[in-house]
Protein backbone atom coordinates (compact mmCIF):
# COMPACT_ATOMS: atom_id res chain seq x y z
CA UNK A 1 0.00 0.00 0.00
CA UNK A 2 2.64 2.26 0.91
CA UNK A 3 4.31 0.94 -2.20
CA UNK A 4 1.45 2.30 -4.54
CA UNK A 5 0.97 5.70 -2.65
CA UNK A 6 5.04 6.13 -3.05
CA UNK A 7 4.52 5.93 -6.73
CA UNK A 8 1.53 8.19 -6.87
CA UNK A 9 3.53 10.68 -5.28
CA UNK A 10 5.92 9.78 -7.49
CA UNK A 11 4.23 10.28 -10.55
CA UNK A 12 2.94 13.99 -8.88
CA UNK A 13 6.74 15.18 -8.42
CA UNK A 14 8.24 13.47 -11.45
CA UNK A 15 6.93 17.06 -13.83
CA UNK A 16 7.70 19.35 -10.95
CA UNK A 17 11.18 19.17 -11.22
CA UNK A 18 12.99 16.31 -12.61
CA UNK A 19 10.92 16.22 -15.81
CA UNK A 20 9.95 19.53 -15.79
CA UNK A 21 8.07 19.58 -19.35
CA UNK A 22 9.48 23.14 -19.86
CA UNK A 23 12.95 23.66 -18.54
CA UNK A 24 14.19 20.09 -18.88
CA UNK A 25 12.51 18.08 -21.68
CA UNK A 26 11.96 21.12 -23.87
CA UNK A 27 8.24 20.73 -24.59
CA UNK A 28 5.30 23.31 -24.90
CA UNK A 29 7.84 26.18 -26.17
CA UNK A 30 5.62 28.29 -28.29
CA UNK A 31 3.14 29.08 -25.19
CA UNK A 32 6.13 29.34 -22.80
CA UNK A 33 7.67 31.93 -25.65
CA UNK A 34 4.70 33.79 -26.35
CA UNK A 35 2.58 34.47 -23.27
CA UNK A 36 5.01 35.45 -20.50
CA UNK A 37 5.17 38.64 -20.77
CA UNK A 38 3.42 39.08 -17.69
CA UNK A 39 3.56 36.71 -14.60
CA UNK A 40 -0.15 36.65 -14.58
CA UNK A 41 -0.52 35.58 -18.19
CA UNK A 42 1.90 32.61 -17.42
CA UNK A 43 -0.04 31.79 -14.42
CA UNK A 44 -3.18 31.56 -16.23
CA UNK A 45 -1.87 30.00 -19.44
CA UNK A 46 -0.32 27.27 -16.81
CA UNK A 47 -3.82 26.49 -15.36
CA UNK A 48 -5.76 26.47 -18.66
CA UNK A 49 -3.13 23.84 -20.32
CA UNK A 50 -3.02 21.67 -16.68
CA UNK A 51 -6.84 21.83 -17.09
CA UNK A 52 -6.68 20.58 -20.42
CA UNK A 53 -3.70 18.25 -19.69
CA UNK A 54 -5.88 16.72 -16.79
CA UNK A 55 -8.91 16.37 -18.71
CA UNK A 56 -7.51 14.81 -21.65
CA UNK A 57 -5.44 12.36 -19.55
CA UNK A 58 -8.59 10.81 -17.60
CA UNK A 59 -10.45 10.61 -20.76
CA UNK A 60 -7.84 9.28 -22.79
CA UNK A 61 -6.58 6.87 -20.40
CA UNK A 62 -10.48 5.61 -19.19
CA UNK A 63 -10.51 4.64 -22.70
CA UNK A 64 -7.18 3.61 -23.91
CA UNK A 65 -8.55 -0.15 -24.30
CA UNK A 66 -11.44 1.16 -26.25
CA UNK A 67 -9.68 3.47 -28.97
CA UNK A 68 -8.35 1.15 -31.54
CA UNK A 69 -4.45 1.64 -31.71
CA UNK A 70 -4.59 2.82 -35.57
CA UNK A 71 -6.82 5.84 -35.07
CA UNK A 72 -5.62 6.87 -31.50
CA UNK A 73 -4.01 10.32 -33.01
CA UNK A 74 -7.04 11.20 -34.40
CA UNK A 75 -8.77 10.28 -31.22
CA UNK A 76 -6.34 12.02 -28.56
CA UNK A 77 -6.71 15.04 -31.05
CA UNK A 78 -10.34 15.12 -31.20
CA UNK A 79 -10.49 15.01 -27.13
CA UNK A 80 -7.66 17.38 -26.58
CA UNK A 81 -9.29 19.79 -29.37
CA UNK A 82 -12.85 19.01 -26.80
CA UNK A 83 -10.72 20.10 -23.71
CA UNK A 84 -9.58 23.58 -25.41
CA UNK A 85 -12.77 24.46 -26.30
CA UNK A 86 -14.26 24.50 -22.91
CA UNK A 87 -11.69 25.74 -21.30
CA UNK A 88 -11.96 28.54 -23.92
CA UNK A 89 -15.72 28.78 -23.41
CA UNK A 90 -15.10 29.27 -19.39
CA UNK A 91 -12.10 31.51 -19.52
CA UNK A 92 -14.60 33.59 -21.69
CA UNK A 93 -17.45 33.86 -19.38
CA UNK A 94 -15.89 33.97 -16.01
CA UNK A 95 -12.38 35.75 -16.71
CA UNK A 96 -12.46 37.52 -19.88
CA UNK A 97 -9.67 39.63 -19.20
CA UNK A 98 -7.23 36.27 -18.95
CA UNK A 99 -9.29 35.16 -22.54
CA UNK A 100 -8.51 38.37 -24.04
CA UNK A 101 -4.79 38.32 -22.99
CA UNK A 102 -4.21 34.83 -23.97
CA UNK A 103 -5.84 35.25 -27.40
CA UNK A 104 -5.16 32.82 -29.78
CA UNK A 105 -2.38 30.78 -28.12
CA UNK A 106 -5.74 29.45 -26.16
CA UNK A 107 -6.67 27.47 -29.02
CA UNK A 108 -2.70 26.45 -29.50
CA UNK A 109 -3.44 24.63 -26.22
CA UNK A 110 -4.63 21.48 -28.65
CA UNK A 111 -1.37 21.45 -30.45
CA UNK A 112 0.76 21.67 -27.23
CA UNK A 113 3.27 19.41 -27.55
CA UNK A 114 3.41 18.27 -23.86
CA UNK A 115 -0.21 17.53 -23.58
CA UNK A 116 0.05 14.85 -26.63
CA UNK A 117 3.50 13.61 -25.16
CA UNK A 118 1.86 13.21 -22.06
CA UNK A 119 -1.12 10.96 -23.52
CA UNK A 120 0.73 9.12 -25.73
CA UNK A 121 3.51 8.27 -23.36
CA UNK A 122 1.54 7.70 -20.48
CA UNK A 123 -2.26 8.29 -20.38
CA UNK A 124 -2.37 5.25 -22.76
CA UNK A 125 -0.52 3.03 -21.13
CA UNK A 126 -1.32 4.07 -17.47
CA UNK A 127 -5.31 3.77 -15.28
CA UNK A 128 -7.14 6.65 -14.68
CA UNK A 129 -5.96 7.55 -11.18
CA UNK A 130 -1.97 7.61 -12.18
CA UNK A 131 -2.74 9.52 -14.90
CA UNK A 132 -4.78 12.20 -13.35
CA UNK A 133 -1.65 12.45 -10.99
CA UNK A 134 1.05 12.49 -13.73
CA UNK A 135 -0.95 15.23 -15.10
CA UNK A 136 -1.32 17.57 -12.27
CA UNK A 137 2.33 17.15 -11.87
CA UNK A 138 3.31 17.78 -15.25
CA UNK A 139 0.57 20.82 -15.42
CA UNK A 140 2.10 22.23 -11.99
CA UNK A 141 5.45 22.03 -13.40
CA UNK A 142 4.69 23.55 -16.53
CA UNK A 143 2.69 26.18 -14.37
CA UNK A 144 5.56 27.22 -12.31
CA UNK A 145 8.23 27.51 -15.58
CA UNK A 146 5.78 29.94 -17.20
CA UNK A 147 5.29 31.61 -13.82
CA UNK A 148 9.00 32.08 -13.57
CA UNK A 149 9.63 33.05 -17.22
CA UNK A 150 6.74 35.62 -16.50
CA UNK A 151 8.60 36.81 -13.66
CA UNK A 152 11.66 37.98 -14.78
CA UNK A 153 10.14 39.05 -17.93
CA UNK A 154 7.99 41.29 -16.01
CA UNK A 155 10.31 42.92 -13.39
CA UNK A 156 13.10 43.52 -16.18
CA UNK A 157 10.85 44.40 -18.80
CA UNK A 158 8.14 46.17 -17.64
CA UNK A 159 9.06 47.20 -13.48
CA UNK A 160 6.25 45.28 -12.37
CA UNK A 161 5.08 42.00 -10.53
CA UNK A 162 2.12 41.01 -10.40
CA UNK A 163 0.68 44.64 -11.40
CA UNK A 164 2.77 46.05 -8.56
CA UNK A 165 5.44 48.81 -9.08
CA UNK A 166 9.32 47.59 -8.39
CA UNK A 167 10.85 50.64 -6.54
CA UNK A 168 13.95 50.92 -8.88
CA UNK A 169 13.30 48.98 -12.16
CA UNK A 170 10.00 50.74 -12.60
CA UNK A 171 11.80 54.21 -13.77
CA UNK A 172 14.17 52.32 -16.18
CA UNK A 173 12.48 49.10 -17.67
CA UNK A 174 14.72 47.55 -19.68
CA UNK A 175 11.94 46.97 -22.67
CA UNK A 176 13.58 44.55 -25.00
CA UNK A 177 12.58 41.98 -22.34
CA UNK A 178 9.07 42.16 -22.87
CA UNK A 179 9.52 42.19 -26.84
CA UNK A 180 10.15 39.10 -28.18
CA UNK A 181 13.64 38.70 -28.35
CA UNK A 182 13.69 39.42 -24.30
CA UNK A 183 11.69 35.43 -24.46
CA UNK A 184 14.27 33.43 -26.27
CA UNK A 185 16.53 35.40 -24.28
CA UNK A 186 15.36 35.05 -20.94
CA UNK A 187 14.46 31.13 -21.60
CA UNK A 188 17.82 30.49 -22.76
CA UNK A 189 19.33 31.95 -19.63
CA UNK A 190 16.72 30.01 -17.42
CA UNK A 191 17.85 26.60 -19.21
CA UNK A 192 21.39 27.23 -18.60
CA UNK A 193 21.13 27.76 -15.11
CA UNK A 194 19.07 24.51 -15.08
CA UNK A 195 21.70 22.38 -16.79
CA UNK A 196 24.09 24.33 -13.94
CA UNK A 197 21.60 23.11 -11.19
CA UNK A 198 21.48 19.29 -13.07
CA UNK A 199 25.36 19.41 -12.91
CA UNK A 200 25.08 17.08 -15.93
CA UNK A 201 25.66 17.14 -19.67
CA UNK A 202 23.53 19.74 -21.08
CA UNK A 203 20.44 18.02 -23.15
CA UNK A 204 20.62 15.94 -26.56
CA UNK A 205 19.93 18.98 -29.54
CA UNK A 206 16.58 18.24 -30.69
CA UNK A 207 17.21 17.00 -33.89
CA UNK A 208 13.56 15.34 -34.88
CA UNK A 209 11.31 18.08 -35.15
CA UNK A 210 8.17 15.00 -34.98
CA UNK A 211 5.24 16.16 -32.66
CA UNK A 212 5.77 19.72 -33.36
CA UNK A 213 9.47 18.97 -32.97
CA UNK A 214 9.56 17.85 -29.40
CA UNK A 215 12.34 15.75 -28.32
CA UNK A 216 10.63 13.03 -26.60
CA UNK A 217 8.35 12.54 -29.89
CA UNK A 218 10.69 8.96 -30.76
CA UNK A 219 10.09 7.73 -27.38
CA UNK A 220 6.32 9.15 -27.64
CA UNK A 221 6.11 6.34 -31.01
CA UNK A 222 4.58 9.28 -32.85
CA UNK A 223 6.87 8.63 -35.47
CA UNK A 224 6.15 5.23 -35.84
CA UNK A 225 2.56 5.94 -35.94
CA UNK A 226 2.33 8.44 -38.35
CA UNK A 227 4.71 6.42 -40.65
CA UNK B 1 -4.92 46.02 -53.06
CA UNK B 2 -3.13 47.96 -50.22
CA UNK B 3 -4.39 45.86 -47.68
CA UNK B 4 -3.03 43.03 -49.63
CA UNK B 5 -0.26 44.81 -49.98
CA UNK B 6 -0.23 45.36 -45.79
CA UNK B 7 -0.93 41.59 -45.30
CA UNK B 8 1.64 40.34 -47.41
CA UNK B 9 4.70 42.36 -45.65
CA UNK B 10 3.38 42.03 -42.01
CA UNK B 11 3.36 38.20 -42.50
CA UNK B 12 6.50 38.07 -44.43
CA UNK B 13 8.47 40.67 -42.09
CA UNK B 14 6.96 42.53 -39.23
CA UNK B 15 4.86 39.81 -37.72
CA UNK B 16 6.92 36.70 -38.89
CA UNK B 17 5.45 33.28 -37.62
CA UNK B 18 8.32 32.67 -35.68
CA UNK B 19 10.35 35.86 -34.02
CA UNK B 20 7.23 37.57 -33.61
CA UNK B 21 4.17 35.45 -33.16
CA UNK B 22 6.17 32.41 -31.40
CA UNK B 23 4.50 29.91 -33.31
CA UNK B 24 6.51 26.66 -34.74
CA UNK B 25 9.43 27.18 -32.41
CA UNK B 26 9.99 23.78 -32.15
CA UNK B 27 10.42 23.09 -35.68
CA UNK B 28 12.85 26.19 -35.94
CA UNK B 29 14.77 24.70 -33.16
CA UNK B 30 14.43 20.93 -34.57
CA UNK B 31 15.09 21.40 -37.77
CA UNK B 32 17.15 24.40 -38.22
CA UNK B 33 20.63 22.68 -38.37
CA UNK B 34 21.19 22.11 -42.09
CA UNK B 35 20.42 24.32 -44.90
CA UNK B 36 19.04 21.34 -46.66
CA UNK B 37 16.23 20.07 -44.21
CA UNK B 38 15.59 24.10 -43.40
CA UNK B 39 14.55 24.55 -46.94
CA UNK B 40 12.69 21.35 -46.88
CA UNK B 41 10.33 22.28 -43.71
CA UNK B 42 10.22 25.89 -44.60
CA UNK B 43 8.32 24.86 -48.16
CA UNK B 44 6.47 22.10 -46.50
CA UNK B 45 4.97 24.12 -44.07
CA UNK B 46 4.23 26.73 -46.99
CA UNK B 47 2.29 24.02 -48.36
CA UNK B 48 0.15 22.74 -45.68
CA UNK B 49 -0.80 26.09 -44.51
CA UNK B 50 -2.09 26.92 -47.93
CA UNK B 51 -3.79 23.85 -48.27
CA UNK B 52 -4.96 24.00 -44.77
CA UNK B 53 -6.81 27.43 -45.85
CA UNK B 54 -8.23 26.47 -48.79
CA UNK B 55 -10.07 23.74 -46.90
CA UNK B 56 -10.82 25.34 -43.48
CA UNK B 57 -12.21 28.79 -44.65
CA UNK B 58 -15.09 27.10 -46.70
CA UNK B 59 -15.46 24.71 -43.96
CA UNK B 60 -15.50 27.77 -41.43
CA UNK B 61 -17.80 29.83 -43.96
CA UNK B 62 -19.67 27.23 -45.89
CA UNK B 63 -20.81 24.75 -42.62
CA UNK B 64 -19.65 25.81 -39.44
CA UNK B 65 -21.42 29.77 -39.11
CA UNK B 66 -24.62 28.95 -41.03
CA UNK B 67 -25.05 26.32 -38.26
CA UNK B 68 -23.90 28.38 -35.47
CA UNK B 69 -21.49 26.42 -34.33
CA UNK B 70 -18.53 28.67 -35.05
CA UNK B 71 -17.08 27.07 -31.22
CA UNK B 72 -16.18 24.06 -32.80
CA UNK B 73 -13.56 25.64 -34.79
CA UNK B 74 -11.11 24.22 -32.72
CA UNK B 75 -11.73 20.82 -33.07
CA UNK B 76 -12.54 20.82 -36.93
CA UNK B 77 -9.49 22.87 -37.86
CA UNK B 78 -7.19 20.42 -36.37
CA UNK B 79 -8.86 17.50 -37.56
CA UNK B 80 -8.97 18.99 -41.36
CA UNK B 81 -5.66 19.69 -41.21
CA UNK B 82 -4.39 16.27 -39.27
CA UNK B 83 -6.59 14.49 -42.23
CA UNK B 84 -5.51 16.67 -45.21
CA UNK B 85 -1.73 16.23 -44.41
CA UNK B 86 -2.54 12.62 -44.38
CA UNK B 87 -4.14 12.80 -48.10
CA UNK B 88 -1.26 14.91 -49.44
CA UNK B 89 1.30 12.76 -48.14
CA UNK B 90 -0.47 9.65 -49.65
CA UNK B 91 -1.36 11.27 -52.69
CA UNK B 92 2.44 12.43 -53.32
CA UNK B 93 4.10 9.26 -52.22
CA UNK B 94 1.43 7.58 -55.20
CA UNK B 95 2.01 9.93 -57.77
CA UNK B 96 4.89 12.65 -57.50
CA UNK B 97 7.46 10.22 -56.00
CA UNK B 98 9.82 12.84 -56.55
CA UNK B 99 8.55 15.53 -54.48
CA UNK B 100 7.57 13.22 -51.86
CA UNK B 101 11.40 11.67 -51.27
CA UNK B 102 12.32 15.65 -50.60
CA UNK B 103 9.25 17.04 -48.73
CA UNK B 104 7.52 13.42 -47.04
CA UNK B 105 9.70 13.58 -44.39
CA UNK B 106 8.42 16.51 -43.00
CA UNK B 107 4.72 16.38 -43.50
CA UNK B 108 3.79 13.84 -40.43
CA UNK B 109 5.46 16.58 -38.75
CA UNK B 110 3.86 19.74 -39.77
CA UNK B 111 0.22 18.37 -38.42
CA UNK B 112 1.25 19.15 -34.96
CA UNK B 113 3.29 22.29 -35.88
CA UNK B 114 1.18 25.49 -34.57
CA UNK B 115 2.06 27.69 -36.95
CA UNK B 116 -0.28 25.42 -39.47
CA UNK B 117 -3.32 25.69 -36.77
CA UNK B 118 -2.66 29.52 -36.21
CA UNK B 119 -2.54 30.84 -39.62
CA UNK B 120 -5.93 29.11 -39.79
CA UNK B 121 -7.57 30.26 -36.46
CA UNK B 122 -5.78 33.81 -37.38
CA UNK B 123 -7.21 34.17 -40.55
CA UNK B 124 -10.83 33.70 -39.55
CA UNK B 125 -10.22 36.28 -36.00
CA UNK B 126 -8.96 38.72 -38.44
CA UNK B 127 -12.01 38.64 -40.83
CA UNK B 128 -10.05 37.73 -43.73
CA UNK B 129 -11.38 37.47 -46.72
CA UNK B 130 -10.34 34.32 -48.76
CA UNK B 131 -7.86 36.16 -51.13
CA UNK B 132 -6.29 37.78 -48.30
CA UNK B 133 -6.55 34.62 -46.42
CA UNK B 134 -4.46 32.82 -49.25
CA UNK B 135 -2.08 35.97 -49.39
CA UNK B 136 -1.32 35.63 -45.43
CA UNK B 137 -0.93 32.01 -45.32
CA UNK B 138 1.48 32.31 -48.62
CA UNK B 139 3.93 34.77 -47.29
CA UNK B 140 3.18 33.74 -43.48
CA UNK B 141 4.66 30.21 -44.91
CA UNK B 142 7.46 32.24 -46.62
CA UNK B 143 8.53 34.32 -43.65
CA UNK B 144 8.99 30.64 -42.15
CA UNK B 145 10.68 29.43 -44.75
CA UNK B 146 12.63 32.21 -44.48
CA UNK B 147 13.32 32.71 -40.92
CA UNK B 148 14.73 28.67 -40.96
CA UNK B 149 16.96 29.38 -43.71
CA UNK B 150 18.40 32.67 -42.10
CA UNK B 151 18.74 30.60 -38.65
CA UNK B 152 20.40 27.36 -40.68
CA UNK B 153 23.36 29.68 -41.70
CA UNK B 154 23.63 30.83 -37.85
CA UNK B 155 23.75 27.67 -36.55
CA UNK B 156 26.45 26.48 -39.15
CA UNK B 157 28.11 29.49 -37.66
CA UNK B 158 27.70 28.64 -33.89
CA UNK B 159 28.92 25.25 -34.29
CA UNK B 160 32.50 26.46 -34.30
CA UNK B 161 31.94 28.74 -31.53
CA UNK B 162 33.24 28.29 -28.28
CA UNK B 163 30.78 28.70 -25.94
CA UNK B 164 30.42 28.27 -21.81
CA UNK B 165 29.80 24.60 -21.02
CA UNK B 166 26.33 25.08 -19.63
CA UNK B 167 25.77 27.48 -22.39
CA UNK B 168 25.89 24.61 -24.87
CA UNK B 169 23.28 23.23 -27.27
CA UNK B 170 19.50 24.64 -26.70
CA UNK B 171 20.36 28.04 -24.48
CA UNK B 172 23.27 28.94 -26.84
CA UNK B 173 20.39 28.60 -30.01
CA UNK B 174 18.04 30.08 -28.12
CA UNK B 175 20.17 33.31 -27.51
CA UNK B 176 20.97 33.55 -31.05
CA UNK B 177 17.37 33.27 -31.66
CA UNK B 178 17.08 35.91 -29.32
CA UNK B 179 19.77 38.29 -31.37
CA UNK B 180 17.93 37.21 -34.61
CA UNK B 181 14.98 38.65 -33.48
CA UNK B 182 16.09 42.00 -32.26
CA UNK B 183 17.77 42.11 -36.29
CA UNK B 184 13.67 41.59 -37.53
CA UNK B 185 12.81 44.34 -35.12
CA UNK B 186 14.34 46.61 -37.20
CA UNK B 187 11.98 46.19 -40.29
CA UNK B 188 8.75 47.42 -37.67
CA UNK B 189 9.20 50.70 -39.20
CA UNK B 190 7.94 49.53 -42.25
CA UNK B 191 4.36 48.90 -41.28
CA UNK B 192 3.93 52.75 -40.16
Amino acid sequence: MSDKKNSLFGELTKGIIKENPTLVMLLGMCPTLAVTTQAMNGIGMGLATTFVLLGSNIVISALRKVIPDKVRIPAFIVIIASFVTLIGFLLEGFVPSLYDSLGIYLTLITVNCIIFGRAEMFASKNNVIASSFDAIGMGIGFTLALFLMGSIREIIGAGQWMGMDIPVMHSNPMLLFIMPAGGFFTLGCIIAAVNKLKNKKPPQEITCGGCGGCPMAEKCGTKEADK
Amino acid sequence: MKTILAIMLSAMITDNFIVSKFMGICPFLGVSKKLGSATGMGIAVTFVMICATCVTYPIYHGLLVPNHIEYFKTVVFILVIALFVQLVENFLKKCVPALYKSLGVYLPLITTNCAVLGVTVLNIDNNYTFVQSLVNALFGGIGFALMLIIFSGVRKKLEYADIPETFKGVPATLIAASIVSVSFMGFSGLMS
